[in-house]
Formats: structure tokens, C-alpha cells, sequence
């Protein structure tokens, strides 16, 4: 890949009007370190709330590296400096609870990972350590939250069945609802549909319509049909620098940069 | 040679080699079992043994077993979960955890008469614990240890690091991750590998000579105060083992009927092993179906 042709300073940062967005999470002069690797430089990014934001890009592109870090998963690999704000607060300080802010800042993974437990179980068991302990809350939750993920139709009746007896595409969706029964704020979705087949991925596209009502979406995803299906706007990373970022509509039909054309028209390299 | 013909020909070699093996087995097993099972009966089994006159029974002896494999996994399993958690999810890779695991490696190489005689000069020489079960269960302990510990380490790591990550990623601590979700799915591997170790500990004789003692000290199994001497329970008594006891008459038993001893205890310590190999492995599943509410 003739990938080092590109000018990497050469960008274009949307940034949002506060008096008419609401900003959900953003960050300030975000780095990611892997060692002595600089895997992703200068991240200035603000994600408006009830949106879903895609984050595209090649492999290795650091797109990952930076949603990993926004609910600070990659604390054991990787070094993070820069500011993450979350309703004012700085959440890439050492002194945040990570715990609390992983509840309002949930995570789906690139492969489904449901627990061996039953489905009702995935969903409560971490509610239960959270100390809800009323059974009918926990049902009604469960159902909620079953619901919100397109799931409750398919799984009403096997409740008490394993989680490890569903498909791929209702584990995965499974996990969509174990992520929003915890009642986040902000869903960090990495490639979700990657190990899905299409009618699996079409029924999580739908569901993440459904789900930016009330959440505010970013995802990872290296199927640009997804991202100008599904999101509001679009990120473009390329070699550990976001190149473009924009609406999606204007991502994919009239970029402001040429790497960001080269890689939407396929011309990449 | 063509390709399908060098296929068959390694297949028949695997598959006769797995029947060699098969066949040693059947025929030990079935050796010890058919000379020794018409000795064993209830009689034989409850009653303590004689040293010079025929007739006498191994109750002492098999009690001495269970009970010793007991207080041996009491002590070593905590031990063992403990570390190889730590060194499975805690542990950073750097050269102290390395030199951990590389003690381990050596500990677990090292011959059973050596771990004997250790304990022999430390506990029961050195702490005057005497020949007692509990010198005998913790010189097991050091017998157990690293491969109880490994095979912790290593059933944790068998559970996928995707595993981890939802458990972190819904706010859940380390801690609660690990034991809640982590180690209930490695539960089978644990207990599969107890089990091994119990097999162990179980026919263990070389160890248990110098630290657990050769004399099965008469007890009275009414009297259950583990501070009594008499007590079956107590910690302190010299325990002889099944295994010891079938070592023993076979290098210098003087009874007459040292030979039918000698075999149907050795039937009853086979018998006994594949009960518990058994018994444990239903359990195993039994608890891993609770734990993960599969069918």
C-alpha cells in the first residue's frame, strides 16, 4: 500500500456548535502509546448526542485503539494521555472510578461474548453486583432491555436457556442488550457485525436505529455500506491520524480530503 | 507409495499402538482386580489389620487414605487457587513471575522420595510434628502444589480474554470478573485436575513413608474429639496409608496371609481412585451446569 503518499496534516475536523448541539463525549489532544509506538496522534474529537458517529478506516488505521480508549479498555496495553470529557469530567484522569463510568459508557465487542449463563442471567448478572436485587425490577429490565436489542420476540420463552444456544447474531444482540440494561449513556460498538452473517448484520443495523433514541452510538466498522447506512457521522482514519471527519453524507459523496475519497471510491493506495 | 495407501498404513499403525495400550491396561487392571476383589469384604474392610496372625482387614488403613487426601486438598487447593489465579490474571510478565513459574516447573519434577525425606527432616524432625497425618499432609501439600497450581493457571487461561472484557466493560471490578465469570467456566479443568492430584495423593506411598509414618495406631472411630489421641480425627496420630500398607507387608509383611492382603488392598485402592475419578467428574459437570445454567 502506497498508504505514505498522503499528507497527514492535511485534515478536515468537524467541530460542533455547542449553543445548538449537544455534545456527548469529546476529546482533547488524545495520544495512544503501545510502548514506545505511537499508535494514534491528536485526537480532537466531539460526538453529539443521540447520534451514531462511525469511526472508518484500514486495518491498523488506529480506530480501534481510539473507541478502546474512550472507556479506557486499553489501560493495561496502552499508554493514554490527552482529556476524554464526559459531562465535564475528564475520564482519562487517574482518579475516575472506572467502574462507575464503564456503567455509563457501555461497550459491544467485535465477536458476541456472551457469559455460559442462561439469557436472563447475561443480563442480570452484572445488576445483581450492582446490588439490584428485586426480582421484578430485574425482569422488567430484562425485558426492556430485550426488547431495545430486537431480541425479546426470539427469546421470550427461553429465558432459562443458555446464551450459548443462540446464534451468532442473537449473541451478539444479546450483548447489545446486556450493554443497555446497565443503563449507559453512550454505546461504544467495535465492528459489531464483523463475525455476523447479513441477515444477522441487517437486524443489528435496525436495532442500532432504534437504539440512537436514547444512546448516543460509536462504532467501529471496516463495511462502509454500514457506516453510510447507519450513522449520522463519519470519521476517517488513516495511519493513526483522523483525516476527515464530517457528516456521513458528506464523507462518502463529497470529501473534503483525498485520502478520504481515495478510500470511499475504493482507490485506496 | 500412494497417498491413500501412507494414510491407511499411519492409521493402522495409530490405531495399533491405542490397542497396545488399551491391552496393557485391561490386563493390569484386570489383574489386580480378579486376584484381589475375592479377598475384599466387609470384614476386610472394617476391621484393623493384624501383624502376625491371618484374618486381618485394611479399616485403618483406608480411613488413614481418605482422610490424609482430604486434609491434603484442604490445604493445598486454597494455596493453589489463590496463586494460580494471581499468576493467571494478576501476575506482570516480568522476570519475578517468571522465576515463580520456573519453581513451580522444578517443584513439580521433584521425585516423591525427596519430597519425603524433606519432610521428614523438616516437620517431623525439626517441628518434632513426629510421624503424624499432618506432617504426611503437608509434605503432600509440597507434592501437589505445583501441579494443582498449574493446571489453575492454566484452565483460567483457557477461558477467552473476550470473557474478561465484557465483564470489565460493564463495570464490573477484576476481582468480580474473575471469580464470578472467569473462574466458573474454567471450574471443569480445575476439577478435572483435582482429581488427577487426588489420584496421586491417593496411591502415594514414597512420601508418606518418612512424614505420615508405617504403624496404623489402633483408633476408635466412637470418639471423635480431634484433640483425643484415640481420635480418628486427630492430627497428630502416625497414619498409615493404604498404599504404605501395601508397600509394607510386600517388603516385610510376617502374617500368613500377607500375599491375599497385599492384593485385595491393592483391588480396593484401584476401585477406590476410579470411584472418586468418577464421582468427581459427575459433580464436575453437575456444578458447571448450575454454575452456567447450560443444558
Amino acid at each position: 500500500m502506497k498508504a505514505g503518499k498522503y499528507d497527514l496534516n492535511d485534515t478536515s475536523i468537524m467541530n460542533f456548535d455547542k449553543q445548538k448541539q449537544e455534545i456527548a463525549l469529546s476529546t482533547h489532544d488524545l495520544q495512544v502509546y503501545y510502548g514506545n509506538k505511537h499508535a494514534f496522534y491528536d485526537g480532537n474529537l466531539q460526538f453529539e448526542r443521540y447520534k451514531i458517529t462511525a469511526l472508518i478506516g484500514a486495518s491498523g488505521s488506529g480506530k480501534s485503539t481510539f473507541l478502546r480508549s474512550l472507556n479506557r479498555m486499553n489501560d493495561d496495553v496502552a499508554t493514554v494521555t490527552g482529556e476524554i470529557m464526559y459531562r465535564g469530567i475528564d475520564i482519562n484522569s487517574k482518579k475516575i472510578n472506572l467502574y462507575e463510568m464503564r456503567k455509563q459508557i457501555g461497550m459491544v465487542f467485535q465477536r458476541p461474548n456472551p457469559f455460559s449463563k442462561s439469557i436472563k442471567e447475561n443480563i442480570t448478572f452484572a445488576l445483581k453486583e450492582n446490588g439490584i436485587k428485586d426480582k421484578q425490577k430485574l425482569d422488567e429490565i430484562v425485558e426492556k432491555s430485550l426488547r431495545g436489542a430486537a431480541l425479546w420476540d426470539e427469546v421470550k420463552d427461553d429465558l432459562n436457556k443458555s446464551a450459548l444456544a443462540l446464534s451468532g447474531g442473537q449473541q451478539q444482540r444479546l450483548c447489545i442488550a446486556r450493554a443497555i440494561a446497565m443503563g449507559p449513556d453512550i454505546l461504544l460498538m467495535d465492528e459489531p457485525c464483523s463475525a455476523l452473517d447479513p441477515i444477522s448484520t441487517l437486524k443489528v443495523e435496525e436495532t442500532m436505529h432504534e437504539l440512537k433514541k436514547k444512546y448516543t452510538i460509536i462504532i467501529v466498522t471496516h463495511n462502509m455500506q454500514q457506516a453510510s447506512r447507519v450513522s449520522d457521522y463519519t470519521a476517517f482514519f488513516h495511519m493513526g491520524h483522523v483525516i476527515e471527519y464530517g457528516k456521513t453524507k458528506d464523507i462518502f459523496t463529497n470529501p473534503k480530503i483525498q485520502a478520504t475519497e481515495d478510500y470511499v471510491s475504493g482507490n485506496f493506495g | 507409495m500412494n497417498t491413500k495407501k501412507v494414510n491407511k498404513l499411519a492409521l493402522a499403525v495409530i490405531k495399533l499402538i491405542a490397542a497396545v495400550v488399551v491391552v496393557i491396561l485391561a490386563f493390569l487392571l484386570g489383574k489386580i482386580l480378579l486376584s484381589g476383589l475375592p479377598h475384599v469384604s466387609w470384614h476386610f474392610l472394617t476391621t484393623p489389620s493384624r501383624s502376625f496372625t491371618a484374618g486381618g482387614g485394611i479399616g485403618i488403613q483406608l480411613f488413614n487414605s481418605f482422610y490424609l487426601l482430604i486434609l491434603t486438598l484442604l490445604i493445598s487447593f486454597p494455596l493453589s487457587l489463590g496463586a494460580g489465579i494471581y499468576l493467571a490474571e494478576y501476575a506482570p510478565k516480568n522476570r519475578v513471575t517468571e522465576g515463580v513459574r520456573m519453581a513451580i516447573e522444578v517443584l513439580s519434577s521433584l521425585p516423591s522420595v525427596v519430597v519425603g525425606l524433606f519432610g521428614f527432616l523438616l516437620f517431623v524432625v525439626q517441628f518434632k510434628m513426629g510421624f503424624s497425618i499432618i506432617s504426611g499432609a503437608i509434605a503432600l501439600t509440597f507434592f501437589n502444589l505445583p501441579l494443582l497450581t498449574r493446571n489453575v493457571e492454566d484452565s483460567l487461561n483457557n477461558v477467552p480474554k473476550l470473557q474478561r472484557e465484557a465483564g470489565l466493560a460493564l463495570g464490573l471490578s477484576k476481582w468480580h470478573t474473575v471469580t464470578k465469570i472467569i473462574l466458573p467456566e474454567a471450574l471443569p479443568g480445575i476439577l478435572t485436575g483435582i482429581v488427577l492430584c487426588a489420584g496421586r495423593v491417593f496411591g502415594e506411598a514414597a512420601a508418606l513413608i518418612y512424614t505420615a509414618g508405617q504403624s496404623a495406631t489402633n483408633i476408635d472411630f466412637s470418639n471423635w474429639n480431634p484433640f483425643d489421641e484415640s481420635s480418628p480425627l486427630n492430627l497428630f496420630r502416625p497414619a498409615e496409608t493404604l498404599a504404605v500398607h501395601i508397600w509394607k507387608i510386600n517388603s516385610e509383611g510376617i502374617m500368613p496371609d500377607a500375599e491375599q492382603i497385599s492384593a485385595g488392598a491393592s483391588a480396593v485402592l484401584i476401585v477406590a481412585v476410579l470411584i472418586f475419578n468418577l464421582s468427581a467428574r459427575y459433580l464436575g459437570n453437575r456444578l458447571y451446569k448450575r454454575l452456567t445454567a447450560s443444558k
